[in-house]
């Protein structure tokens, strides 16, 4: 196992942060951790990177033990804060030489491994790393990150508040990565990156609800799902919620994700009960269920 | 950063050097003189000889004496009362009232000496004219005179004993805030994080972070000597590597206080407030500005952990008095033990994990 961990517990002070999660990540793998703020990933991260102790259960990472191991651990994995946290008045040059230098090794050492996302910065090796825009100060992060080429890479929501090209650039870093055979586990709040993940913990109030493949937890997702669209959306909610025999209503982007309760339910009775409504322009449709939608129903 | 670093603690030390002082000058003095006989005009005349004070005006009324005080148009008033001359030669013994605006305590209290020298010199010179007057072949009055001699600062130029006394407050000052905002610097930022993940050890961070600041230390004080010699002419007379071996291990204890209060603070605010907080403590009790002799014995007690007032003694020592390894060795090592154990306190308290 790249990263085991058994039934761990955190709270601060009186608040319970994480609670029984316990999950392992195969050698190789990409792993997410999907939840919203607050779910208790920092922790998970933070207790990994040995920077935190737990209360209760116990955590490895490359078959080092997170407490007794610490200083092996620190050696073999690169840790990506949520928080840009790079010297933000050295260069991104010195930036990285410095890293290089505190882990023991040389940029040219492994060079090849960072090759690739360097490459896209290299034109500002000069400029100092806090004069950089969100999508290089992250490349640059994970650059420092991987120096050292480690085994495991923590990256603590590497894509909040980048831009969309750039989210998507970099998980497609993520796949070049993982197939030099690096571990990673990520986490991030947005429920579509979680479809790019090998594997899949699904986290809220720092509990795991639900852990597997994205394909797996939305094929056995056994409620159908349905986009509903009229020209009066707030009212269409609204309309929605009233109906007799509704599971649970929520927009979804141009959508309303309608779940019914009763499995043989008829689409012409909803249809008819929307017309009666005034509505106009119904489209009543099936919908591909998706990790958010499970996600909303856990 | 690094010009502000240097340039304001030396523009510090000139304009400090130069104004802090504890002489008083220019006190303005008024006088009324009910008498108008030759001895009050030669008291007046020997008031006005003297640099320090101002003989303004000569009040007619105590009443607008009074009210010109209260104005603060003037510093003291000098009243003469009638007969002056007469009871100081009859009776050799006359009464003068002095009144003095003591809302700068200090100020009234050296204006006090000034004027009783002044006044006690004159009736040594009445006293042997009259006597020389009275009868000329009398016995020769006796006078007993002191002639104070000051050591280590023959002219009791404040500015020989002022100049390395503020030197050391601002290579003090200097290196604590800095040491004291920047490991906590690095927790604001969120570097210190991406750090401890980093197998780097902790003493090699701790005095990675710190050196700078101790080399810092040195090099103001070296600037702050050339300027002590170049413009104030203090002269150095004991060895002045016995002034660095001592800075070199006085810093190591400023910069572990330093790094302790960053281990125990969150933000530079705090650790600025918390700096704050010992520096004034340190400099009111260093014995710089206010004997320590002069304080009470429970504040006494505390100046003995206040590392400026070893500093200060150390570098007045050295440079003024000439004072050997030997003279100082007991400062070194009180300086020594107590940044041994202060520095054992952050490095223990200073955790990667927590």
């Amino acid at each position: 196992m790249s990263i085991s961990v058994q039934n761990i517990s955190k709270s601060y002070k009186n608040i319970k942060a994480i609670d029984a999660v316990s999950f392992e990540v195969n050698p190789g793998e990409l792993f997410g951790l999907i939840g919203p703020d607050g779910a208790g990933k920092t922790t998970i991260f933070r207790i990994l990177t040995t920077l935190l102790i737990t209360d209760e259960g116990t955590a490895s990472v490359v078959d080092y033990d997170v407490v007794k191991d610490y200083k092996a651990i620190r050696n073999s994995v690169g840790y990506m804060p949520g928080k840009f946290s790079l010297y933000q008045d050295l260069t991104v040059e010195e930036n990285l030489s410095f890293f290089a230098t505190i882990f023991g090794t040389t940029i040219e050492e492994n060079y090849e491994l960072i090759k690739d996302i360097y490459i896209q910065i290299e034109p500002f090796k000069k400029r100092r790393a806090g004069a950089l825009s969100g999508g290089m100060k992250q490349k640059l992060a994970l650059c420092c990150a991987l120096i050292h080429a480690p085994k495991v890479l923590f990256l603590d929501e590497p894509t909040t508040g980048v831009d969309p090209v750039s989210r998507k650039e970099f998980w497609q870093m993520l796949k070049r990565l993982q197939r030099k055979g690096i571990t990673i586990l990520v986490s991030t709040p947005y429920m579509d990156e979680a479809s790019l993940c090998d594997r899949i913990a699904l986290i809220q109030k720092g509990k795991v609800l639900k852990i597997d493949s994205p394909q797996a937890i939305t094929a056995n997702y056994e409620k159908v799902i349905y986009d509903i669209q009229s020209k009066n959306t707030h009212g269409l909610i609204h309309d929605l919620k009233n109906y007799p025999s509704h599971y649970s209503v929520y927009a979804f982007g141009e959508f309303i994700h309608y779940i019914d309760k009763n499995a043989d339910f008829n689409l012409k009775d909803l249809e008819a009960y929307l017309e009666n409504k005034n509505h106009s322009e119904i489209i009543i449709k099936k919908a591909i269920t998706t990790i958010e939608d499970v996600f909303m129903d856990l | 950063m690094l010009p502000i670093i240097f340039i304001l603690p030396l523009i510090q030390l000139v304009i400090l050097s130069n104004a802090a002082s504890f002489e008083v000058k220019n006190i303005r003095l008024s006088y009324l003189d009910h008498d108008r006989s030759a001895a009050s005009r030669e008291l007046i005349s020997k008031f006005k000889a003297s640099s320090y004070f101002n003989v303004s005006s000569e009040f007619q009324s105590k009443k607008e004496a009074n009210l010109q005080m209260q104005k603060g148009n003037t510093d003291v008033i000098l009243e003469i009362p009638i007969h002056f001359e007469r009871n100081l030669i009859k009776q050799k013994n006359t009464n003068l009232s002095v009144s003095i605006n003591a809302i700068d305590g200090a100020a009234a209290g050296v204006s006090n000496v000034y004027i009783t020298q002044i006044i006690s010199s004159f009736n040594q010179s009445i006293q042997t004219q009259l006597q020389t007057y009275n009868d000329g072949n009398a016995t020769q009055p006796e006078n007993i005179m002191t002639i104070p001699s000051f050591w280590y600062n023959k002219t009791l130029n404040y500015k020989t004993f002022m100049v390395p006394g503020i030197l050391v407050l601002l290579v003090t000052m200097l290196s604590l805030f800095l040491s004291s905002m920047n490991i906590v610097r690095e927790k604001e930022v969120g570097t210190l994080e991406q750090i401890n993940v980093t197998p780097i050890k902790k003493h090699q961070f701790i005095i990675g972070k710190l050196f700078p600041f101790w080399v810092l230390g040195l090099v103001i004080l070296t600037v702050g000597l050339v300027i002590a010699i170049v413009i104030f002419n203090v002269p150095i007379l004991g060895n002045i590597f016995l002034i660095y071996g001592f800075t070199s291990i006085y810093l190591i204890l400023i910069l572990g206080i330093g790094l302790f209060i960053s281990n125990h603070t969150e933000t530079q605010q705090q650790a600025m407030f918390i700096a704050w907080f010992f520096t004034v403590i340190f400099i009111l009790m260093s014995g710089l500005f206010t004997p320590i002799e002069s304080m009470p014995t429970w504040a006494q007690n505390i100046t003995y952990f206040n590392p400026i007032r070893y500093f200060v003694e150390v570098i007045r020592m050295v440079m003024l008095k000439g004072a050997d390894f030997n003279e100082i060795k007991t400062k070194i090592g009180i300086i020594a033990l107590y940044a041994f154990v202060i520095n054992g306190f952050a490095v223990w308290s200073y955790k990667k994990t927590n």
